[in-house]
């Protein structure tokens, strides 16, 4: 047969990256977002009753930087289990639709690496949340292009 | 409120003639059937047979009485009906992927269809040929175009698209018509002139509708969203996330209120009174009683038996249709007045809404 088929290299070839029509999503600028700051959280946390409204500021939806958004997530998730189970309901109410939605990504993302006791928490606080923002919060969770 | 079913096949878009005697169907099939109104029933006339690919989008010119069809063989028809049967005539679009949406403009001059190549194909008749031809709107297209729909001036169109943009963009054809006078929109409006392009809605804008003066325009999102455009407030943008399924299909049945069905099949209204003022008003259509009340003994032990549970749940929705809709369509009243609308859904039925301010 024909020898010049030895080599397999042109199946790793990324044919994506050289469509001239590939769609680029519009590049906001995403320097400036730094995640919620930590000192604040741990202050917080600290304190009864639990303010989560700090941990939802700043989210860092638009950075590329990866450590950010990892770091925001950690913070996020300790605010989430620091939280007694009686309390969720009371901290969802409080918060507005886009503060919801927000809340719904960050759940969602930490889904995402279940750790020893995430999950369990996690499902608590989704079942709140749903009740809160109703499916169209998921919904926005999965169309959303720029993620927590 | 009635429902009529047409069989088991979703249906992918309808139309109605000019009395609303006659309804056009595509049964997600690469045919149209057209329906003649008997009675109660719905019996069929005729069948356009023309195109190979699924039909997505059908619309009939009232005056005119032609019925304009496109598919996903990258072909649109006009047809006519000449002593009682419908006959074809191809359209030139030249667009190299499916054609998507189709919508007559008000005087019924010109259609807009939008494709998957990325554009929208303005066409027009040309008497010296006796042949249909097109004119490309591409400016800043990045995909698919979902849905069209023409302001009331015959020259603005407005389009929502899969690069989850919403734009407004002038349709002006010199070869046809007269140069249009200024309107809230704009001032200039040389043919694919951009007027509004409203950025990332937040998912793919499933559907557009300009309200009945011209001076707004509303579209869904698949972020479960709906929107509105004031041109009459600087071009101000009103966003409303809802708690809902996506919506499919929007339409106003006023200057202020707006109807909008989707995946929850059931039509919602919503309100506009300004900027910043865009609210939810209420589900429209009746929920089924559900029989929980009376259940005996017997039947108690009859379910556990047949089906080991006691639940006595319904696997039908409690809505009208029980399944998505995908097209809501004016039947009855002025487009500034809408008294009637039919909606269409993936389960096949065709239901009548009254409309209730």
């Amino acid at each position: 047969m024909s020898k010049n088929t030895v080599s397999d290299r042109f199946r790793k070839v990324d044919v994506d990256e050289y469509d001239e029509n590939k769609f680029v999503d519009e590049e906001d600028g995403g320097e400036n977002q730094l995640g919620p700051d930590e000192a604040e959280v741990d202050s917080l946390i600290r304190q009864y009753p639990l303010k989560h409204s700090a941990v939802l500021k700043n989210p860092p939806i638009n950075t590329k930087n990866q450590n950010v958004k990892d770091r925001a997530e950690g913070l996020v998730l300790k605010v989430l289990t620091a939280f007694k189970s009686s309390d969720i309901e009371k901290a969802v109410q409080s918060l507005d639709k886009n503060k919801v939605d927000l809340l719904m990504k960050y759940i969602y993302k930490g889904f995402e690496r279940p750790s020893e006791n995430s999950s369990a928490v996690l499902l608590q606080w989704h079942e709140k949340a749903l009740s809160a923002g109703g499916v169209g919060s998921i919904v926005r969770v999965l169309t959303a292009r720029k993620t927590v | 409120m009635s429902l009529y079913s047409f069989g088991l096949e979703p249906l992918s878009c309808h139309a109605w003639n000019k009395d609303r005697t006659q309804i056009a169907v595509s049964p997600n099939s690469s045919t149209v059937i057209i329906y003649q109104k008997k009675g109660k029933e719905w019996s069929k006339i005729h069948e356009l047979k023309e195109h190979s690919g699924r039909i997505t989008g059908i619309d009939w010119a009232p005056e005119s009485n032609r019925i304009v069809t496109c598919a996903s063989d990258r072909n649109a028809y006009v047809w006519t009906l000449k002593d009682g049967v419908w006959k074809p005539t191809l359209v030139l679009v030249r667009i190299n992927r499916a054609a998507t949406c189709v919508k007559w403009s008000p005087q019924e001059n010109k259609f807009a269809l939008g494709s998957g190549a990325k554009l929208i194909s303005v066409c027009y008749f040309e008497k010296e040929n006796d042949w249909w031809l097109s004119k490309h709107i591409k400016k800043g297209i990045c995909s698919t175009v979902l849905s069209l729909d023409w302001h009331p001036n015959n020259i603005l169109l407005a389009a929502g698209s899969a690069d989850l943009h919403c734009r407004v963009f002038s349709a002006y054809i010199k070869e046809i018509e007269d140069k249009p006078g200024p309107t809230s929109w704009g001032a200039k409006m040389p043919f694919g002139e951009v007027l509004l392009e409203q950025k990332d809605v937040g998912g793919w804008v499933h559907s557009v509708a300009f309200s009945p003066s011209g001076d707004s325009l509303a579209w869904v999102s698949h972020n479960s969203a709906i929107s509105v455009a004031d041109a009459a407030q600087g071009k101000e943008v009103t966003q409303l996330t809802t708690e809902y399924l996506p919506l499919l299909s929007v339409l106003y049945v006023n200057e202020t209120e707006i109807v909008a069905a989707g995946h929850d099949c059931c039509p919602y209204q919503f309100s506009y009174m300004g900027p910043g003022k865009l609210d939810f008003v209420k589900k429209l259509g009746i929920s089924k009683q559900t029989s929980k009340n009376s259940m005996s003994a017997m039947q108690h032990f009859r379910n556990l038996d047949k089906k080991a549970t006691t639940d006595e749940e319904d696997n039908e929705l409690n809505t009208l249709h029980q399944n998505s809709i995908t097209q809501l369509c004016v039947v009855e009243g002025q487009k500034a007045k809408v008294e009637k609308f039919s909606s269409v859904g993936l389960d096949g039925a065709l239901v009548l809404w009254d409309v209730k301010v």
